[in-house]
This record gives structure tokens, sequence and C-alpha cells, in this order.
């Protein structure tokens, strides 16, 4: 049911683990509808994305997006990784079956939660990021 | 391969499939037919049905062939409800039913009857007290499943039986992972209609059948020919029929040896896992459960990410997370044994054949260890709880 690239990314997941003291963290998704993914972000002076970590509670499809999101992020601005969006992160998996769609939007929200955490302790505005949702499961369910 | 989801099916026996064979390209005449060859196809039918009743003790004439438990679920309960219509259109259950059942029900709310779903205990026993309070003059039907599916759980069924007879109710149990795996007796227990399938017992898929009981007026399930007393019409399936009598006799043969064989494995499972794998539990009842049935929850890991580590070392196991199921609910029985969510999602069942040696159950020990450690690793709920031992 999943593809080689979702399975390759849930067996060898890329970049997962903490960063002590990092630049931003978000938390999205909650134990009730099963995926929970918290990313970390290391951003430097000049809003780049030196390092990223994750990690996740969730089925295959899960880990696989929160892997591949952070490949897509790791070394790019953060307005970058603003651009790194759900249908980017499955495309680069070579697609996700109907019923897993929600777990690539979790993986998008991730990011953007981590990014939102690094706004406010920086105390500036990053364009065009939206304060993230408190419950993602809400939003997927009026999105479908 | 190991080989540990016994209840999803089983494989069909070497026995019983040899006694199959014959009724492939040799013996394949239509059972109905007049002829002399067509007789010995009709023999070798009633033969089973025998077979079949005789593991619950049962007449012949009260088994009826269907196509596997589902049907014979739909059956039981849509032509219960339609055949005591004028006496009342409410329907008695559990909360852990199989969706065979529990779908089933929902589809006659849709109908304008009214079912009550009872609860069960921590161990996923259904509350008698809870049972005997919801029967109203209008109750038709009380169907309970005589042992779950998921957590392997025994009903009290002769107690069940009991309410149903004092209050001139019928009483269906769907028996499909019990039949031919615990001893069940129809009279003892006051079973009025019983469900069973052949391949959860070494029998082939696509068979199955609906005991009911002499005097039960129940309608037809499939119209348009005399078989089964034009109560289940369409040509006999000859060879899966003989597959599940043959079933039926191999089961009853070794009943308690079985039973007692697989028990002691089953509780060697449960103890490894329960010791080794800190922050897991064992689910459903410790003694009142089938003897091939252990289920577990792993806290801070999902399900269906534990499936696919084990696949890949090729170990074959089930889960009820939602993950599996393809919703984004975890399974309703995990959930009404009282299970908070996140718990349930890290379910694990291992069910075990006549065939499981103790060693395949060590190595699925020794790997659930290190799967369970792998994916604890990268689980924030993990990461939380550890942080907050500390502090």
């Amino acid at each position: 049911m999943y593809s080689e690239k979702v399975m390759d990314h849930f067996n060898n997941p890329r970049n997962v683990g903490e960063i002590e003291n990092p630049s931003g963290v978000g938390t999205v998704g909650n134990a009730k509808c099963g995926d929970i993914m918290r990313m970390y972000l290391d951003i430097d002076g000049d809003g780049i994305i030196r390092d990223v970590k994750f990690k996740t509670f969730g089925c295959g499809a899960a880990v696989a997006t929160s892997s591949m999101a952070t490949e897509l992020v790791k070394g790019k601005s953060v307005w970058q990784a603003l651009e790194v969006t759900n249908k980017a992160v499955m495309d680069a998996l070579d697609g996700l079956p109907p019923v897993k769609v929600h777990c690539s939007l979790l993986a998008e929200e991730a990011i953007h939660a981590a990014l939102w955490d690094y706004a406010e302790k920086n105390n500036i505005t990053i364009e065009g990021l939206e304060r993230p949702v408190d419950d993602i499961e809400e939003k997927i369910e009026e999105e479908y | 391969m190991i080989y540990l989801d016994n209840a999803a099916t089983t494989k069909v026996s070497e026995e019983v499939f040899a006694a199959m064979k014959p009724y492939f390209c040799e013996q394949y005449a239509n059972p109905s037919a007049i002829y002399t060859f067509a007789g010995k196809s009709m023999k070798a039918v009633d033969e089973a049905r025998k077979d079949v009743a005789g593991l619950i003790g049962a007449q012949p004439n009260e088994i009826y062939f269907t196509a596997g438990g589902s049907e014979s679920d739909n059956w039981a309960v849509k032509a219960a409800a339609e055949a005591y219509r004028a006496k009342g259109r409410h329907i008695i259950t559990s909360a852990i039913e199989h969706h065979a059942v529990l779908h089933t029900c929902q589809y006659l709310e849709k109908q304008g009857y009214e079912v009550t779903y009872v609860g069960v205990d921590e161990y996923g026993v259904i509350k008698l007290d809870e049972l005997a309070a919801a029967v109203r003059e209008d109750t038709v039907l009380i169907t309970v499943m005589a042992a779950n599916n998921e957590i392997g759980t025994i009903q009290p069924l002769k107690e069940i039986g009991e309410i149903a007879k004092k209050n001139g109710i019928l009483f269906h149990t769907d028996a499909v992972q019990a039949y031919g795996h615990i001893p069940l007796d129809v009279d003892a227990l006051g079973i009025d209609m019983l469900s069973g399938s052949g391949h959860k017992l070494y029998g082939p898929k696509g068979i199955g059948f609906l005991y009911i009981r002499k005097g039960v007026r129940i309608g037809a399930y499939v119209h348009g020919g005399a078989q089964e007393r034009s109560r289940r019409a369409g040509t006999h399936n000859t060879p899966a029929i003989v597959g599940m009598g043959s079933a039926a006799r191999l089961a009853a043969a070794d009943l308690e040896e079985n039973m007692k064989k697989q028990a002691a494995l089953r509780d060697y499972l449960i103890r490894r896992v329960l010791d080794e794998i800190p922050y897991s539990r064992l689910n459903g009842h410790p003694a009142d459960r089938l003897p091939g049935n252990a289920s577990f929850c792993f806290r801070f890991i999902e399900g269906e990410s534990l499936l696919i580590l084990l696949d890949q070392k090729g170990i074959c196991a089930s889960s009820g997370s939602a993950c599996t199921s393809g919703s984004l609910e975890p399974s309703h029985v995990l959930l009404a044994i009282g299970l908070p969510h996140e718990t349930a999602h890290g379910s694990l069942r291992l069910t075990l054949s006549g065939e499981t040696t103790k060693e395949e159950l060590d190595v699925t020990v020794e790997e659930l260890k290190k799967i369970v450690g792998r994916l604890r690793s990268m689980s924030p709920l993990y990461e939380d709880f550890c942080k907050s031992q500390e502090g």
C-alpha cells in the first residue's frame, strides 16, 4: 500500500531526534487520532535552517512524511521552508494512500508550528505564516 | 515466516484439503440432482452437516450452510428482527461485537429499530446487570458474541441465555472465533442461533453456517431454491462444505488437548511480553480468553508502525489501531474496555495456531522488544513521559 520511498523513509527515517535549545520547536496532532509530530529547528542569524530533527508517534506514513519534511527544509531559508506544502511532501514520497493524506498535512503543520515558535521567540513576523491550529484533525475534517 | 494472525484466518489443514479434493474434478455433481452420481455428493453434504452440528450439540437439520460468518450474522440479526416485528422492534447487543453484527444493528436502526449496546467491564466481559436491565416488552433479540475477535474474552453465554429464556427473547451468538476452539453446547447455553465459519478452524474460506434452533421461525436469507430447507438457496458449495465438516470433526477430536496446549503457549507469550517490555498491558480477560489469543497495548507507540516492522522480520500479526482500519478512530473494542485513545492506538494482536511453537514465540518476543524500543526512541509521547519522570 505504500510506495518504495515511503517505506525507505519509514525504515530509515532521516533526522530523528531532538535539538537542545532549538531556535523553534512545534508539536502538532493529538493522541486521539493517533498522530503526533514534533519538529525542532536550528536557525542561524541569516534565517537559514542549519539543522532539523523530528519525533513522531504515528503510522508508517506519519513517520515517512515527517522524515521527508525535514529533508525538504534542511539548509533552506525560513521563507523557503514556508513553501514546503503537504503536496510537496507527498510528491517527494511518490504519493500516499488517500486515507494517509492527513499525515502530509500534519508534516506541513509541524514545520509551520516550529517556525511560529521561532518567530515568537525572536519577536519577528514571517510573512505568510499563520498561527498553527491547536487541533489539526479538526482542520482536516473541515477541509475534507 | 512466523504466522501469528490465526484469528484472521488459518491455514487449511492437509487432512481437510485431502477431504475436499475429490469434490472439484471427480465428484463434481450438483448434490440436488436426481441421478446416482449426485447422490454421493449429497451424502457428503449430509455427513458434513452432522459433523458441524455435533461440535455444538445441535441436530443436523438445525445447521444451514452459508458463505461465511458475516453472512450468518447478517441473516440471524436481520431475519429475527423482521420475523418478530409484530412483537417489537428492540434489539440488545454488546458494545464489542464484530462489525458483521454491529453494522447490521446500525442498518436496522435506520429501518426504525432500536438497539441497546450493553457495555463491558475492563476485561471485555459484558455487564450482565446492564443486559438484564436493558430488556423491554418489545425486545425481540439478544445478540452477544461467544468470544471477542480482538481481545479474546469469552462471554458468559449461559447467563445471557438464561436472561433471554426468562424473558422469552431469542438469543443469537456470533461464535466465529469460538467455534471449534472452546466447548459450546447450544442446549446447555440456551442458544437459539449461532454463527460459525470454516476458515478460523483450519477449514476453507467462503463457507460458514448458521445454527437455527428447531422452532425458531426466521425467514429465508437467499430465495430461489430448495437448498438448506428453502432458507438459503444456491447450489451447495460441496468441496467447501466437505472441508468445513472435516475441520469440525478434527476440532472435536482434539478439542481439550488443543486448548490446553495452546493456552500454555499463549500464557508463556503473555508472561514474557509483560515481564520484558515495560509499559505494556494485556487486553482482555487473563483467564477467560480464547486459548490462542494474546492481545497487548504498548504505550507511546502506534500499532501500524509496529506491524510493518514485525512484517519486515517475517512476523504476521494484526492491530486494532486506526491506521490499519482506514479510519482515524482506534478499535471500538479497546475503547469499550476503557483504554484512553493513545493507548488503544498501540495495540498488537498475536493469535496462535495448533502449529505455533515456543521457538517462534521466543523469536517474536525478541524482535518485539527491539521494535518497541526503536519506535519509542522516536516517539514524542515517550520523550515527554521520560522528561516528566525525571522532573
